[in-house]
């Protein structure tokens, strides 16, 4: 049971059903349920939210087993740091890479062949391979020998392979974009803003970040087609003013989708944190307001989304899990995700590795030649497990937020030097809980196009298919 | 008012020993069939002829147009009356399993009857070695057709070897399914070609318990779903529209997709005037006008959700123009009629339309005939 202000209380149970309650209601329902209206109680009992035995317990277990029924998969997000290497230094990031020139920073072949044994022995079967940096555009022959190794290795046909790659786009030439064409590279870019806000948080030799990044998603676009290039901002505290501004930004660039994530705690940006950091609430704040203009723009027509509401509404309102491995729980470190380092080493997630960076070497599962299951069986994952599994985590048992929510073992022991840490203190709780309050606040006030807006984000339709968000549980 | 043709008529026959279910076959058909000379009945100018076994004639029928090329016909002795039970080209064409049922519920339109029918299971299993082997779909109804136990497995055999690309779509209430064993055996007979449609009327057991007017049938249900599910099995579910399931229909639709994400298909279903229904009107009988603010919520939440969904027995005119997709023109020719109020309607031919034995008492104040210019 969760307060959520103003007498409103929100119950959930194992399953991710959930009802919105009146602290009287809530109050009723407390006392045994007598005092609740007959639609009320029906409510309730159908959801599973009150003690009136009437389940089918073989069909609340499928309903469990359908939840999680990405435990079964293993990693299924294979992240290739191809090289540390990048042209940029950025403010927040400078620890996590290494300079254009620097030698003893990228992938060896063996061991991009080595990852790539590991990537095929997941049990699952969609697999996404994952190029990152540095600016992995620098070593473009190590990302085609890895996707073609990957072809070749799945010859049969038995995965469903999807490539993704995160880069400034500055440095793809024309064959590059052919080749990722070719292949169905999805690639993702950053701005941060508008142009003297990007180059200034992301200074390069030229000083011209932003305009070869828009220049490059025009190529990209022409090449790949419209859709075939995401961006996102980090946000810190310059953004953090304006968010119609950045909004705006987007808009402007035609990108439709806009994933507002805070800046990282890791690596260098910990220590950066006086220039670029903020509060939580000021984090919040900032969402709120730039959400609140995302449904406004929304409502009147125009295509767009907010990527991390998207993935938070899939996990209230569907039986399926989103697949998305940076929020589930057990935590998807090592679980889900898998980071084969340029020296390399194998991560939990791309956060550990860059805790790694700083020094911190408890995170290395062990080296990528080494089989899938013995870096699953490491010391290192035997410490994290003790902060994956949020049902098992105290207070975390207690939160109506968590059928929707997850751990993060990696940020907590970063943070607070334990997987578990300690919520009361915990940024991530924070922020999670702060997000849960915004949309559930949204749902409780029930504007119809707010709930048509969220209907089309959480079951990925266009919002015009979308002719109403129909019944909507309250 | 156009009524489809009737299946059944009178006719002047002879030689009929028995109850007899025999194939009718132009002779040209006849001769390239698998069938042999004791199942068919050949159609020449002016005559049903059988040649093989005991011989049998079947002439000066009533209306002949009853009778065609394909069908299987059941013959009694003693009798004038020629049955169709399964008509060539129709799209409605069922296997009556038994008129026995485990529930009562309050609108049925085929008021079960509690004696031992159990010799269907000879009869059906004849019917399915008659049916063309072409026929893409074909309904199993009742009473309750899993009451038939093994016998229902034995059919859906049969419909798997003389049958083996027709789909089955099985009307059960789905009780019995909760027991795995059953299950099973139903669930393996035919596997990948039965599409079991069980009704569910409610998120909570005290007014679909009501409405099926048996105890406990609620969680039964549940039960046996989960059974058709752990299967793999498809799986339709089944909501009659009417006063005591309305007021939770949007419950309901939250229900399906959350507890029951593997049901393929929902249909939602406007009632039918027939049987329990006409005795028990004024427990039942709610205005489609007055639901469509709840079958919109219900039908667009599936929507929404990637659910697929049928509205059925509900005439155009009565729903919102967003809903017109889902609106399906399903009921049997037999039963579909139209009421001179829709004379000059322009989307008549379309029209999911009226049951033929409903009176203006069980016609909406909502219907009306629509014009061309309300598409302008």
């Amino acid at each position: 049971m969760t307060d959520l202000g103003r007498d409103r209380v929100l119950i959930s149970s194992d399953f991710g059903d959930y009802a919105l309650l009146s602290r009287d209601e809530a109050d009723a329902l407390q006392a045994g349920g007598q005092g609740l209206s007959p639609t009320r109680r029906m409510d309730l009992a159908a959801r599973g939210l009150t003690n009136v035995s009437g389940a089918v317990p073989d069909l609340d277990e499928a309903v469990r087993r359908t939840r999680k029924a990405f435990l079964l998969e293993g990693p299924t997000l294979h992240i290739f740091v191809v090289t540390l290497r990048c042209d940029h230094s950025c403010h927040y990031c400078q620890v996590s890479r290494a300079a254009v020139g620097a030698a003893g920073f990228d992938m060896s072949l063996a061991d991009a062949d080595a990852a790539l044994d590991r990537v095929f022995e997941a049990p699952g079967r969609d697999l996404t391979i994952e190029f990152q940096g540095g600016e992995p555009a620098l070593r473009f022959d190590l990302v085609r020998h890895i996707v073609l190794g990957a072809k070749s290795r799945n010859a049969d046909g038995a995965k469903a392979l999807r490539f993704t790659m995160v880069s400034t786009l500055h440095h793809l030439g024309e064959a590059d974009l052919a080749f990722c064409a070719e292949h169905e590279i999805q690639l993702s870019t950053s701005i941060d803003g508008a142009s003297a806000l990007h180059d200034h948080q992301r200074p390069n030799p030229s000083r011209d970040a932003w305009a070869r990044t828009v220049e490059g998603i025009g190529r990209a676009r022409a090449a790949l087609g419209e859709h075939a290039v995401a961006a996102l901002p980090t946000v810190t505290r310059a953004a953090l003013n304006d968010p119609h501004g950045l909004v705006d930004t987007y808009r402007a660039l035609g990108l439709r989708s806009i994933f507002l994530r805070p800046v990282s705690p890791y690596g260098f940006a910990r220590k950066t944190a006086r220039v670029h950091g903020y509060s939580t609430a000021e984090f919040l704040a900032f969402y709120a307001q730039a959400l609140d203009y995302i449904l406004k723009l929304s409502a009147a027509g125009e295509a767009i989304e907010e990527v991390y509401a998207a993935i938070l509404l899939r996990h209230i309102w569907s039986p399926f899990h989103s697949g998305y491995v940076d929020l589930r729980s057990p935590a998807g470190a090592g679980l889900g995700v898998m980071v084969y380092n340029y020296d390399g080493l194998a991560y939990p997630s791309d956060e550990a590795r860059m805790a790694a960076e700083t020094g911190d070497k408890r995170f290395a599962l062990g080296r990528v030649d080494q089989p899938l299951d013995d870096l699953l069986a490491s010391p290192a994952m035997s410490w994290l497990a003790a902060g994956a599994v949020a049902e098992a985590i105290p207070s975390c048992d207690r939160c109506a937020f968590l059928p929707y929510c997850g751990a993060d073992p990696v940020h907590h022991a970063v943070v607070h030097g334990d997987p578990v840490g300690d919520r009361a203190a915990s940024d991530f709780c924070e922020r999670q809980t702060g997000l849960f309050r915004i949309l559930f606040e949204h749902i409780d006030k029930g504007d119809p196009e707010t709930l048509r807006t969220f209907t089309a984000w959480a079951f990925r339709k266009d919002r015009r298919e979308v002719r109403t968000s129909g019944f909507v549980e309250r | 008012m156009s009524i489809g043709l009737p299946l059944h008529t009178h006719a002047a026959i002879e030689g009929v020993e028995r109850v007899e279910l025999l194939k009718v076959l132009t002779p040209e058909e006849a001769r390239g069939s698998h069938l042999g000379e004791t199942d068919v009945l050949l159609l020449e100018d002016e005559a049903l002829v059988r040649r093989g076994g005991g011989p049998i004639r079947i002439s000066s029928l009533r209306n002949p147009e009853v009778v065609g090329p394909g069908d299987v016909v059941r013959l009694r002795p003693g009798s004038s009356l020629v049955s169709v039970l399964y008509r060539r080209g129709s799209t409605s064409n069922t296997l009556f399993a038994t008129e026995r049922c485990n529930s009562l519920c309050l609108m049925c339109s085929q008021p079960p009857r509690d004696e031992d029918d159990s010799w269907r299971v000879g009869e059906l299993l004849r019917q399915v070695s008659l049916v063309d082997a072409d026929e893409p779909q074909l309904g199993i109804t009742g009473g309750e057709p899993t009451l038939l136990g093994q016998g229902l497995a034995d059919v859906l055999t049969a419909c798997r070897t003389y049958l083996p690309s027709t789909h089955m779509h099985v009307l059960t209430n789905g009780r019995t399914f909760k027991d795995r064993g059953w299950a099973e055996r139903w669930g393996s007979a035919h596997p990948d070609h039965v599409t079991w449609a069980v009704p569910l009327y409610a998120d909570v057991a005290e007014i679909h318990d009501e409405v099926v007017a048996a105890e406990g049938a609620f969680l039964e249900t549940l039960q046996g779903l989960y059974e058709l599910g752990r299967l793999g099995a498809a799986v339709e579910i089944r909501v009659v529209l009417h006063a005591i399931t309305i007021p939770r229909l949007p419950q309901l639709a939250a229900f399906i997709y959350r507890r029951l994400p593997f049901v393929r298909h929902v249909a939602l279903m406007g009632l039918e005037p027939m049987g329990f229904a006409k005795s028990n009107r004024d427990r039942l009988w709610i205005d489609p006008a007055d639901y469509i603010e709840q079958l919109r919520a219900a039908a667009f939440h599936l929507a929404d959700r990637g659910m697929s969904l049928s509205l059925y027995n509900l005439p155009l005119c009565v729903l919102p123009r967003d809903l017109w997709p889902f609106a399906q023109q399903s009921i049997s020719a037999w039963k579909n009629a139209y009421p001179e109020i829709c004379d000059g309607c322009v989307v008549r031919p379309h029209c999911g339309g009226f049951f033929a034995s409903a009176g203006p008492s069980w016609r909406s104040r909502a219907v009306r005939p629509l014009k061309l210019e309300e598409f302008a």
